[in-house]
Parts: C-alpha cells; sequence; structure tokens
C-alpha cells in the first residue's frame, strides 16, 4: 500500500467514525427527550398528593421538631447479663433556623409518579452511555480529545453535567429533583451544539498541541458542569425560600408553587447543596486557571496577559470567591450568597459563551 | 444537613458554611475562639479625634464586609478591559477605535479604559483589597498563635444545648473514663486536656491554617506578579535558516520591558537556527490548517558556552537561565543574487518575505544599497517589490493555494534610483519609498514585472543587469521573554490550592466528655460535639468516639432496673433533645 493510499484509507475511516458519532449524538437526544417526557410525567403524577408539609411544618408549633435523625450508634450488645443499649447521639439543629421537612420530591410520594420517575432515571442512564459513545468515537474520529472547538466543548459538557448527576444518585444523595431541569437543558445544549456550533472533525492547531489540554480543558469542562448543578440548586433555592417566607408570614401562594415548591427539598437543604457543591468545586476551578496560565506560558510567552477569557476565568473566579466570602459575613448568608452565586455562574456561562462569540482573543482560533 | 432527615443532599466534602457555630450565645466561652474570622459587629461610628477616626478607618478596611465589597470591585473593574480594546495586547484596534468614535474614545482614554489593568482606579482597587488582606492576616495570625498556646476552653454547663449529644451511664469511676477519653481523643489526635470534671479536646486546625495560607499566598502571588511585570523583558527577532542571534538590546527587531528593567539583566546566550519545518493538513475541510511547526536551533550559553542542538515547538520553548525562547512566526525569505551590467555580484542574500494570509502569500522589498552601477556605470540604489507564492496554481495568480512550498513562485518588480534611505527618516525593510525611484521598462514600454521560478533570472533592460531566484529559505521569528519571580508566582498558587482545600474541606471541632457521680452513686458521661458550623460529620464523629469510650467503659443498668428488652433493634432510632434531658 503507498503512503497516499493509507492516508486515505484512515481519512475515510475518521470520516466513518465521525458520522458515527453525529448518529449517536442524535440519537443521545432523541433519548433525552424520552427520559424528558418520563420526567414531567412524573412531575405530573406527584401533582396528586396535595399535603402541603411545607405549610404544616411552618404552621405547627415550631418547638415540637427540635430534633431530628442522628446516626446514633444502638448497636445492642448480646451475651451480656444486662442488655444495654450503646449511646445514642441526639442532634439539634442550630438556633433560630426554620424548620421545614424536605419534600418528598417530584413523585410526592406518588407511586406511579414514582415509576416515571425511575423510567426517566433509567432512560437518562442510557441516553448519557449513548452520548458519551457519541463523545468517545468523536474523539477517535479525531484522534486526541473531544475538546477542540465549542460543538465538542457542548457535548462532553453535558456528558460531563449528566454524569455528575448519576454520580450523585449513586451515591445515593438526594438530587433526584434535578432531573428535569437537568435533562431540558442537556437538550438545549445539544440543539445548540448540532445546529450552530456544529463543527466537522478536525486536528487541532500546533498552539493546541500540548497535554495542558489535557490537564486544562478537562478541568474546567468538569468544573462548568458542577458549577451548573450548583446554580440549578441555587434557583430552586431562591424559589423555595421565598415559597417558605411567603408561608411562615401567613401568606397564600399560588397552586403552581404549592404543587411544585413543596415537593422540592427545604430551603436549607438547596442552600447548603448548593454551597457543598460550588465550595467543593472551588479549588478545582482555581486549579484550572492555574493550569491554563502555566499552559499559557508555554504557548504564548506569558502565563497571564489579559485575554479576554483569562479575565473571565479571573473575574469567574473572584465572583465564587466573593460567594464564599459572602457566607462567613454576617448579614450575607442566605438569599445575598445566593444572587451572587448565580452572578458567579452567570460569569462562567459568559466566558463560554460571550466570550468565546463576541470577544476576539487568542482564545479564539479554534473554529468557534 | 437537612433539618430533619439524614437523607438530604450531602455533597461530601466541604464541610458546611461557616454559620455561627450552633447555639453560640449561650455557650459562652466554649464556642469561642473556634475560628479567626472577624466578628463583624454593626459599623459604630468612630470616636472623635485623628487617631479615633484613622483607627475606625482601619477597622472598616480590614473588615470582612469591606474586604467582599473590594472584591467584588476587582470583578466588576476587569469587566471593561476584556470588552474594550487594550493598548497593552492591541495598539492598532485602540486606534481604530478612537478614530470611529472620537468623542467615546477620548472619555476612555481619560478614564483609562485603554489600559484599564494598569489604571489608577484599578491599581486603586487591588492595592486597597492587598492592604486589607494583609490588615486582615496579621491580626488573624497572631490569634491563631494565641489559640494554639492556649488550651481548649472546658465544657460548658448544660452540654445537652449542643448540637450534637451523647450519655449514659457506667459502672467505672470517672477518674476513670475521663482517663480513658483523654487518652481516647489524643489517640484521635485532639488537641485534649482535663478541665475540672470533663476533657475537652478540639481537632481540625489545619482549616485555620490552610485559610492562612491560603491568604499569605495571594499575597505571595500578587508580589511577584507585580515583580514579573516591573522587571519584565519582551523581545522578538526573525532569523532566516542559516543565520544567527545573540542575545543582546540591539540585536532585536523589536523590544519592550518593565520600568525597572535593566539591559545588564538579558541572559547571555546564543543560537542558530539550522531549519524550520511546517507541516499541513494536505486534504479535507480543514486543508491548509497547520499541523506542526518547530525550529531546529544550535545554541550555546554565554559568550564560550559549549554548543547544544534542540527543537523549539509553538507549546514548548528552549529555557536558558531566566530566559525563555519561543517560535512565534514563520515565513519564507527566497536567496536572491543581483548583478549589475558587468556581471558582477552585488547582492547576495536570503530577504525574508512578511506573510499576508494563512496560505503564506507573502511580500517583501528587495534593496540593493551600495556597489550597484547602472549600465552607464553610474552607482545607483535598486529597489525591488517582491510578491511571493509557496505554492501558485494556475488560476489564482494571486494569492497561494496551500502555505506549504509546493509550487513557489516569486513575482518581482525592480526600481532604480534613490531609496530614500540614507534621508535619516527610519524606514521598515519591508516597504519601499517609491518617490525617487523609475521603474524599468519592458520590450512592449510596460512596467518591467515578472515571475520567476526558483534557479530563473530575470534580466533588467538595456544591460542594467539582472536578479536570480537561486531557492528558498525559511525564517522563524523568535520571541526572547524574561519574566523573573514566574517561579515564586507558581509556588503561590499550589500554596493557594492546597491551603483552600484545607480550608474549605476540613471542619474544625469541639468534643467535651463530662464524667460525675451521679445522685445514686453511679457514674454519668456525658459526650457532645461542636463544630464551627451545622455539619452531619460532627454527629457521626461524636458517635464513633462514643462508641469506643462505651467499650471501654461499660454500661451500668438504667436506675430503672429492668434492662431494656424490648429495643433490640439496631436501627438509628430519633429521641427528641426533650427526651435526652434527664
Ligand atoms: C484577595 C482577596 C481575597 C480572596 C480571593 C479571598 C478568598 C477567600 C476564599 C475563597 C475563602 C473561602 C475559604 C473558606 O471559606 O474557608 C476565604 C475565606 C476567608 N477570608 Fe478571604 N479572600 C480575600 C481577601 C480577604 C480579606 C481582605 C480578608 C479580611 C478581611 C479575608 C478574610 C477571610 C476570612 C476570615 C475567611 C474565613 C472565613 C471562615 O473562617 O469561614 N479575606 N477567602
Amino acid at each position: 500500500m503507498t503512503l497516499a493510499a493509507a492516508t486515505e484509507l484512515a481519512t475515510a475511516t475518521n470520516e466513518h467514525l465521525a458520522n458515527i458519532s453525529n448518529t449517536l449524538i442524535y440519537s443521545s437526544m432523541a433519548v433525552y427527550t424520552l427520559a424528558f417526557f418520563a420526567y414531567i410525567a412524573e412531575w405530573l403524577f406527584g401533582s396528586r398528593s396535595k399535603v402541603g408539609r411545607t405549610a404544616a411544618a411552618l404552621t405547627a408549633d415550631a418547638k415540637k421538631t427540635g430534633a431530628k435523625k442522628s446516626p446514633a450508634v444502638t448497636v445492642n450488645q448480646g451475651g451480656s447479663t444486662a442488655v444495654l443499649e450503646r449511646p445514642q447521639v441526639v442532634v439539634r439543629s442550630a438556633s433560630g433556623s426554620r424548620d421545614v421537612p424536605d419534600g418528598p420530591g417530584a413523585h410526592g410520594g406518588d407511586e406511579q409518579g414514582d415509576l416515571y420517575g425511575r423510567i426517566a432515571i433509567s432512560l437518562t442512564v442510557l441516553a448519557f452511555l449513548v452520548e458519551l459513545a457519541g463523545v468517545v468515537a468523536r474523539a477517535a474520529s479525531v484522534e486526541r480529545a473531544p475538546w477542540g472547538n465549542m460543538y465538542e466543548f457542548n457535548i462532553t459538557f453535558s456528558t460531563v453535567a449528566v454524569a455528575v448527576y448519576l454520580g450523585l444518585l449513586a451515591l445515593k444523595k438526594n438530587v433526584r429533583w434535578l432531573g428535569l431541569f437537568l435533562v431540558t437543558t442537556v437538550l438545549l445544549d445539544l440543539g445548540l451544539a448540532v445546529t450552530v456550533l456544529y463543527t466537522a472533525s478536525d486536528q487541532l492547531v500546533p498552539a493546541l498541541h500540548s497535554y495542558w489540554l489535557y490537564i486544562h480543558v478537562s478541568t474546567a469542562i468538569f468544573c462548568g458542569a458542577v458549577f451548573y448543578v450548583g446554580a440549578v440548586a441555587t434557583i430552586l433555592y431562591l424559589f423555595k425560600d421565598s415559597y417558605e417566607n411567603k408561608l411562615a408570614n401567613g401568606g397564600t401562594p399560588g397552586r403552581f408553587a404549592n404543587s411544585v415548591l413543596d415537593r422540592l427539598p427545604a430551603s436549607a437543604s438547596l442552600d447548603k447543596f448548593a454551597y457543598r457543591v460550588n465550595a467543593a468545586v472551588f479549588p478545582l476551578w482555581t486549579f484550572t486557571i492555574i493550569a491554563g496560565a502555566i499552559w499559557a506560558g508555554d504557548a504564548w510567552g506569558r502565563y497571564w496577559g489579559w485575554d479576554p477569557k483569562e479575565t473571565w476565568s479571573f473575574i469567574t473566579w473572584v465572583a465564587y470567591a466573593c460567594y464564599l466570602h459572602a457566607r462567613a459575613t454576617a448579614g450575607w448568608k442566605g438569599r445575598k450568597a445566593a444572587y451572587l452565586a448565580m452572578i458567579a455562574f452567570g460569569c462562567w456561562l459568559f466566558n463560554y459563551y460571550g466570550v468565546n462569540i463576541f470577544v476576539s482573543g487568542k482564545h479564539s482560533y479554534a473554529g468557534v | 444537613m437537612s433539618k430533619t432527615t439524614p437523607t438530604a443532599p450531602d455533597a461530601s466534602g466541604p464541610s458546611d458554611a461557616p454559620d455561627a457555630p450552633a447555639g453560640e450565645q449561650d455557650l459562652g466561652a466554649a464556642g469561642s475562639q473556634l475560628s479567626t474570622a472577624p466578628v463583624e459587629g454593626p459599623p459604630n461610628l468612630p470616636s472623635l479625634g485623628v487617631v479615633g477616626w484613622a483607627r475606625w478607618f482601619w477597622r472598616q478596611l480590614t473588615s470582612m464586609r469591606v474586604a467582599l465589597l473590594l472584591l467584588l470591585l476587582v470583578a466588576l473593574g476587569a469587566i471593561p478591559g476584556s470588552l474594550i480594546p487594550q493598548s497593552g495586547t492591541d495598539a492598532t484596534k485602540v486606534a481604530d477605535f478612537v478614530k470611529n468614535n472620537p468623542t467615546l474614545g477620548d472619555v476612555y482614554g481619560k478614564l483609562g479604559l485603554f489600559h484599564v489593568y494598569s489604571s489608577v482606579w484599578f491599581s486603586a482597587i487591588y492595592i486597597l483589597l492587598f492592604v486589607s488582606l494583609v490588615g486582615c492576616i496579621i491580626p488573624r495570625t497572631w490569634q491563631f498563635v494565641g489559640q494554639l498556646r492556649s488550651r481548649p476552653p472546658g465544657a460548658p454547663k448544660r452540654l445537652t444545648r449542643l448540637p450534637a449529644y451523647t450519655t449514659w451511664r457506667t459502672e467505672a469511676e470517672p477518674e476513670q473514663v475521663r482517663e480513658a477519653a483523654l487518652a481516647l481523643l489524643k489517640q484521635k489526635r485532639f488537641r485534649a486536656h482535663l478541665a475540672g470534671d470533663n476533657v475537652a479536646g478540639e481537632k481540625g486546625y489545619l482549616r485555620e491554617v490552610g485559610n492562612l495560607a491560603f491568604h499569605i499566598a495571594l499575597i505571595v502571588l500578587l508580589i511577584a506578579f507585580a515583580w514579573g511585570q516591573l522587571f519584565k523583558s519582551e523581545g522578538n527577532k526573525l532569523v532566516v535558516e542559516g543565520d544567527g542571534f545573540s542575545n543582546t538590546l540591539i540585536s532585536y527587531d523589536d523590544f519592550k520591558s518593565g520600568n525597572l528593567f535593566d539591559t545588564e539583566d538579558l541572559v547571555p546566550f546564543s543560537f542558530t537556527l539550522d531549519k524550520f519545518t511546517g507541516t499541513y493538513e494536505t486534504n479535507g475541510p480543514n486543508k491548509g490548517t497547520p499541523r506542526l511547526y518547530q525550529a531546529a536551533i544550535t545554541y550555546s550559553k554565554g559568550a564560550y558556552g559549549k554548543e547544544r542542538k534542540t527543537l523549539v515547538k509553538v507549546n514548548e520553548p528552549l529555557e536558558i537561565d531566566d530566559a525563555k525562547v519561543y517560535l512565534t512566526a514563520h515565513g519564507y525569505a527566497p536567496l536572491i543574487t543581483v548583478r549589475d551590467g558587468k556581471g558582477n555580484v552585488v547582492f547576495h542574500d536570503a530577504v525574508a518575505m512578511l506573510p499576508l494570509d494563512s496560505n503564506v502569500t507573502s511580500t517583501g522589498v528587495i534593496k540593493v544599497l551600495d556597489g550597484y552601477r547602472n549600465a552607464k556605470g553610474v552607482a545607483e540604489q535598486l529597489g525591488i517589490s517582491a510578491f511571493f507564492i509557496p505554492t501558485y496554481t494556475p488560476g489564482s495568480e494571486t494569492a497561494s493555494t496551500f502555505p506549504a512550498l509546493n509550487n513557489p513562485v516569486l513575482n518581482l518588480t525592480p526600481y532604480h534610483g534613490d531609496l530614500g534611505v540614507d534621508s535619516g527618516i527610519p524606514q521598515s525593510v519591508y516597504q519601499l519609498d517609491k518617490s525617487h525611484v523609475k521603474d524599468f521598462k519592458d520590450a512592449k514600454g510596460k512596467e518591467l514585472r515578472e515571475n520567476l521560478r526558483p534557479g530563473q533570472t530575470m534580466k533588467l533592460p538595456n544591460g542594467a543587469g539582472s536578479v536570480t531566484y537561486e531557492g528558498t529559505r525559511q525564517w522563524a521569528n523568535f520571541q526572547v521573554v524574561q519574566q523573573p519571580a514566574s517561579g515564586w508566582a507558581l509556588t503561590g498558587a499550589l500554596t493557594a490550592i492546597f491551603g483552600l482545600a484545607a480550608s474549605l474541606f476540613i471542619q474544625r471541632r469541639r468534643v467535651w466528655v463530662r464524667a460525675v457521680r451521679g445522685d445514686d452513686g453511679v457514674t454519668v458521661v456525658e459526650m457532645a460535639g461542636l463544630g464551627r458550623s451545622e455539619s452531619a460529620k460532627v454527629p457521626e464523629e461524636l458517635g464513633e468516639l462514643a462508641g469506643i469510650l462505651y467499650d471501654r467503659t461499660p454500661g451500668a443498668p438504667d436506675p430503672a432496673n429492668d434492662p431494656p428488652q424490648d429495643d433490640t433493634t439496631p436501627e438509628p432510632r430519633a429521641t427528641p433533645s426533650e427526651g435526652a434531658e434527664k
């Protein structure tokens, strides 16, 4: 075989793989759509139960709900003359905080709703696997990490976001309420990817040939996915918090709020979840920026040059630092801190979409 | 965690938001000094006098509230620099902007918006933040050292008020229990001591260490960055294959440096460009996209250093002491020989052409300044305007169709006369001043202009000489950068990450074990835990500790005589706290 023939064959295989990847991405979108409808069904069936737990908790005598379950050690000792109970740990929550139970989740305790919810999760897992295969096929077709342009960035990003969600579920965290919101945005993200952002398979320009690409971009994508999950929790926190406030002040929220918000976790839980997610990934985001600076030092002759992308990473970082600080500062907890978290995520989004599309800089060589 | 269910979201990892420790108010000393965060009071009015005002100002500046405000301002202030063209990165864009929007340009210019990151107001924000940071770290470090030297406070009166609590009765003596508790806490690496009827332990000081390290690392990072900017130097040099470069100020094509840079600081080295290699995508939709650029060079350190060969690639600069040599651009340099009417070689050199597009269509000028005499024997200068196409395709005569050297064509338009280089006005080597030159005419009386392939010669009319395109060399542009303190910046950055991780993931908490003789003579053990913030980990850990201590000081029957038979399920149970208050 001549060299030219070998090259042609390789090109043909790559084009073939690229086509397979496209088919897989479209298939995953189809499955995500099914999952979307299953989540909707879960929410719809869940609306049949109208218990109004939050209202009940807020109107009942607050003093009665001072304690909660604890990881007690109540293993009894057998064999000895006196069967004694091991000491149990009693947990009290901080004084002054609202005691609202977590909602039951989208299915609202409804059996059929729960069934649809489980179907939705199964479909999400399936769609995730198909999408993952699509990303891998894309990587194989371009013979490099699939992070060379915005199309590839988008498909990888949504795959990772779903992976984070499924990972939390696998760890038995109470995150089922995220499902519908996540799948909706994943569909938006993929729709944008296959229509506006699509770029045919291609190699990288020399500046992108570096192992720092793997380190810097993979952590950036992961951080984005986690920040995204944090942002969804923050938005829901804001809604749930005003719902609880309204109830606590004797107001009557609308039927929609009663039905939907009541099924979400308590605002305090959402707030804590958002904080933990954001705080857990903040050091990694710091690392991402440093890795980028090291790479920039190798590729462009300076580690920091206030390029728009660098600037917005910095702004995003400072915004999240503000958020973490705000939580430590009296008078800034709760809603104010949550607004900061939203601003911080907005900065992240702008850094991704806005800077790539509207601002030209050194980062804009990757065919959008 | 959630208010009522243990299954609430628990992204294991960071401890909770630094809420005030549960019930700090009624815990008194026991809950104090669990962190070094400044206490936020309402901004009280300054007492009179200069000192009072200064103190008030300093307090405000170093408060968390102002730190937050300054951080927000830094983020806000950085925004315009990313949206408005900056003279530091692209001066031509700034000039264009000012030309197109004169009024706005004027306003922007006055506000320093064309150089945001070195503007007065941006500097003011970060210097204030810097001062606030220092003013925050010093007292906090001091306070932390104090906490390390003192011992964790003894148990509060009523342990039942703490966020995690447990109790049991034992036949062991109170002293025995306290001894066992002290040993256990120490074994678990708590800082513990005996405080009257109880043992007090504290753990997780690394959180504070991490937090302080993080903030100090930010200062190191900032200083290193500023230092790097002040002492930085950055120069460019275009080198044709076969030519050399030595690192002195005059060798550069252009050179920029920080305010405190001194020429003495240039690292002495020299190198020769042996060969430049560029490869490109040959087919597909991205045909022509560069794949690999590399420059093979031979370099030596100092004046008499040993010669070494190496490759410089796009992401892989050559490092020589403090200097880094980057490969930043490349192009072609046709090798030209010019002869005068008598056949004497008056010019023989490779002339670098500047690329115009991604397919490396290039232009340049060949200037023969001395030694040329025209057909009449009069000394003249020659200027030959050149247009170079590395891959010439019939049908696309004015632009190259591929960046590699597949079918090179050199288009030449010669002029003769005075090039004006002696006028004293600096002139670009890539431009021709045509005000005092005349073109040559071909046989038809038109301006002489010819396409040459390698090896071909163009005759100048009437025995005025000839121009030969001998072959093509490549050139590479090197950027030589010296930015001191980069190592410090990196150290600061890495320390910041580790400090941050410690600060966010480690929970500082206290545990107390009280053992006293009850009214009936049986020892009552009480254990309680307090974290800096509400967290599921504190009761979990307390449960673990209680389990171990329970094994060492086994339980005694309840005063109710009857051992509890009914409750043998090893399930966790909820107990209302009121019930625990015996
Ligand atoms: C350069 C600007 C600054 C940045 C980027 C920054 C960033 C951060 C971050 C990310 C945290 C979270 C870590 C944690 O919660 O433990 C934090 C905590 C903290 N920062 Fe800063 N900070 C800055 C300046 C300051 C200043 C000026 C002060 C003093 C007023 C300060 C005081 C604190 C304190 C007391 C905490 C710990 C709060 C706690 O104990 O929970 N910081 N900072």
